[in-house]
């Protein structure tokens, strides 16, 4: 029972996290593009006519607006498949995210918590078989709609996915060479280790071609420019979801940002150490878990009244700019600085951090551990991003053939010389 | 010859449209073009006073002295408008959006002045040649005022209270 409850917790952890990080995602592409292409960017939506957060309320009121939308169906649409079309969509990603470890474990005691969700043997082959059903809610959808440039945009989808799932099977098939192992964890464990004593043993530096090819695939895979052709919206309108509303259509574009985070999660486990932190392992982190703590509180302390102290001087030389309620945001977010920073102060003064017992020193440990994989991740999806706005999108026949005669001959060439060097190094 | 949207004599530095070598991987000129949005990026963040957006309902454009506004009539000294009712101005209007009633003035100086003078700012066209046409000055389009908002198309007929008390508050110094 105890374990159903961990692994409740575990999910419910999860789900936050991809959750929470999708409206900060849609925040990022909506604020990154505008910096990106030197504009401001959205920022008038606000709580109260105060708090407007550099327009991180706006995903709140865009899901606001199309919850409150009306659900249009049209005519001529299978309605069955037309409704299950986005829950698939958005499932499915979501599934992948049992086998992806997200810390080593939680030591309470005795008791050993694994930090991932389901313990499976065949690992990143789960990974690869829900990735290839995930092509179904959108060929559904596509299909269900009633509608030519759905349809299209569900074809080319389809075409897409199959093409670019054999490139990252070939990808991931040289990673099981090089770690002996599906598992995923098991995959993350070994890249803690060195190799030649300095090189931390990470995947990006065993497997630097298999690194592209997989991120490529993960792209594909992700449907994201440059390969965001089943949306093409200057030829397909807005392709498989153009004929969706409401919340439907907002869980196609939730879908797409979990699919992201969920690609960056699988990035950074198997190319970029997961959770490990490069030359610190859990011993050495455990070890100097006091004086990490104390600096950890010491910056915390500084940041934040740094920060409460630029919010004060930036309300003070706007006061009477805007003429409304908008003007006190920075002293509200000073003050909550402020006591951020009295927080730390207080913990660093009383709670004698640099005297960690050996529960705290593992908790310590676990906590940093995790937030290497969320900093990871977030970099990763970052770069979806980031990719979007600087590259154009692929013309249909470029796709094919980039997938078939470069990436599928590369990844051949990949896995071969792989197999050839492991079992050279291990006869 | 199969059609090519790049053609034979595409500006390809001399090597035809066919991309060579490390060329077909994208790489360089992705990471070049990474290199240069996160340059943007970065500079926007650090700068963000310096972005040439108008953060419009807070901040207006200065759009200079030769803006041509909402009207305005003028006054003389002692209050009365300066309008004589010649109809020059509804008779050069374009638009047609002008409509003045006169009425006899018993002061020596003026013998006629306006009853009620009606400016329909939806068939106004801004072509500025009512002031033109003004043979005393009396009109005048510089409030500065350009953003004109009504929720009924009676409300967008103004009268000679409206503008004789309009002012040049909108001009942006």
């Amino acid at each position: 029972m105890a374990d159903l409850g961990w692994t409740l917790a575990k999910i419910g952890f999860m789900l936050a996290f991809v959750m929470g990080l999708l409206g900060v995602m849609i925040w990022g592409e909506r604020k990154g593009s505008a910096f990106i292409q030197d504009r401001i960017g959205p920022n008038r939506a606000s709580l109260g006519g105060v708090i407007r957060l550099g327009g991180l309320i706006h995903p709140l009121a865009d899901v606001l607006k199309l919850i409150f939308k009306e659900d249009l169906i049209p005519a001529g649409v299978n309605r069955f498949f037309f409704a299950l079309a986005p829950f698939l969509v958005m499932v499915i990603p979501l599934c992948t995210f049992a086998i992806l470890p997200f810390g080593d474990a939680l030591y309470l005691g005795d008791k050993v918590i694994p930090l991932r969700i389901a313990n499976l043997d065949v690992g990143i082959l789960y990974l690869l078989a829900i990735t290839s059903l995930s092509v179904y809610g959108i060929v559904l959808a596509g299909w269900a709609s009633n509608n030519k440039y759905t349809f299209l945009g569900g074809i080319r989808a389809t075409a897409q996915m199959i093409s670019y799932e054999l490139n990252m099977g070939l990808a991931v098939l040289a990673l099981f060479l090089v770690y002996g192992s599906t598992r995923v964890d098991a995959m993350v464990v070994e890249q803690g280790q060195l190799l030649w004593g300095f090189l931390p043993r990470w995947g990006v530096v065993l497997q630097p071609l298999g690194f592209i090819i997989f991120l490529v695939s993960v792209f594909a895979e992700a449907n994201r420019t440059p390969f965001d052709l089943a949306e093409g919206e200057s030829e397909l309108v807005a392709g498989y979801h153009l004929e969706y509303s409401s919340l439907k259509f907002a869980l196609f574009y939730m879908a797409e940002y979990a699919s992201m985070i969920i690609a960056a999660g699988f990035i950074a486990s198997l190319y970029f150490g997961g959770w490990q932190i490069p030359w610190m392992d859990t011993a050495t982190l455990r070890e100097h878990s006091g004086i990490s703590l104390t600096v950890i509180l010491s910056l915390g302390v500084a940041f934040n009244f740094l920060f409460a102290a630029l919010l004060w001087r930036r309300f003070e030389r706007e006061r009477g700019l805007l003429g409304d309620r908008r003007e006190l945001e920075p002293l509200i977010l000073g003050v909550i600085f402020f006591l951020l920073g009295l927080l730390c102060l207080g913990f660093l003064l009383l709670a004698s951090p640099w005297q960690l017992g050996a529960q705290g020193a593992a908790n310590f440990a676990t906590v940093v551990q995790v937030g290497s994989f969320i900093v990871k991740t977030l970099f990763f999806s970052w770069l979806f991003i980031w990719v979007r706005w600087t590259l154009p999108r692929f013309r249909y026949d470029q796709l094919m053939k980039l997938g078939w005669k470069i990436m599928l001959p590369l990844g051949l060439l990949n896995f071969f010389v792989t197999a050839a060097v492991v079992l050279l190094s291990h006869s | 010859m199969p059609y090519s949207i790049h053609g034979p004599e595409a500006k390809t530095g001399g090597r035809g449209a066919k991309m060579r070598g490390a060329e077909i991987w994208y790489l360089k000129e992705i990471l070049k073009g990474m290199y240069i949005t996160a340059r943007h990026l970065v500079t926007n963040i650090f700068h963000m006073s310096e972005m040439p957006t108008l953060q419009y309902p807070d901040e207006k454009p200065n759009y200079g002295p030769w803006l041509r506004s909402r009207h305005r009539l003028m006054k003389r000294e002692d209050g009365s408008p300066r309008c004589v009712a010649c109809q020059m101005c509804s008779t050069v209007c374009p638009a047609d959006c002008i409509d003045i009633v006169a009425m006899a003035d018993d002061r020596n100086d003026v013998e006629k002045r306006p009853k009620s003078f009606d400016i329909d700012l939806l068939r106004c066209v801004y072509c500025a040649m009512c002031v033109e046409a003004c043979p005393c000055d009396a009109i005048r389009m510089d409030t500065g005022i350009f953003e004109i908002a009504a929720d009924s198309r009676e409300k967008f007929v103004v009268d000679l209270d409206f503008l004789l008390n309009n002012t040049t508050d909108g001009v942006k110094s």
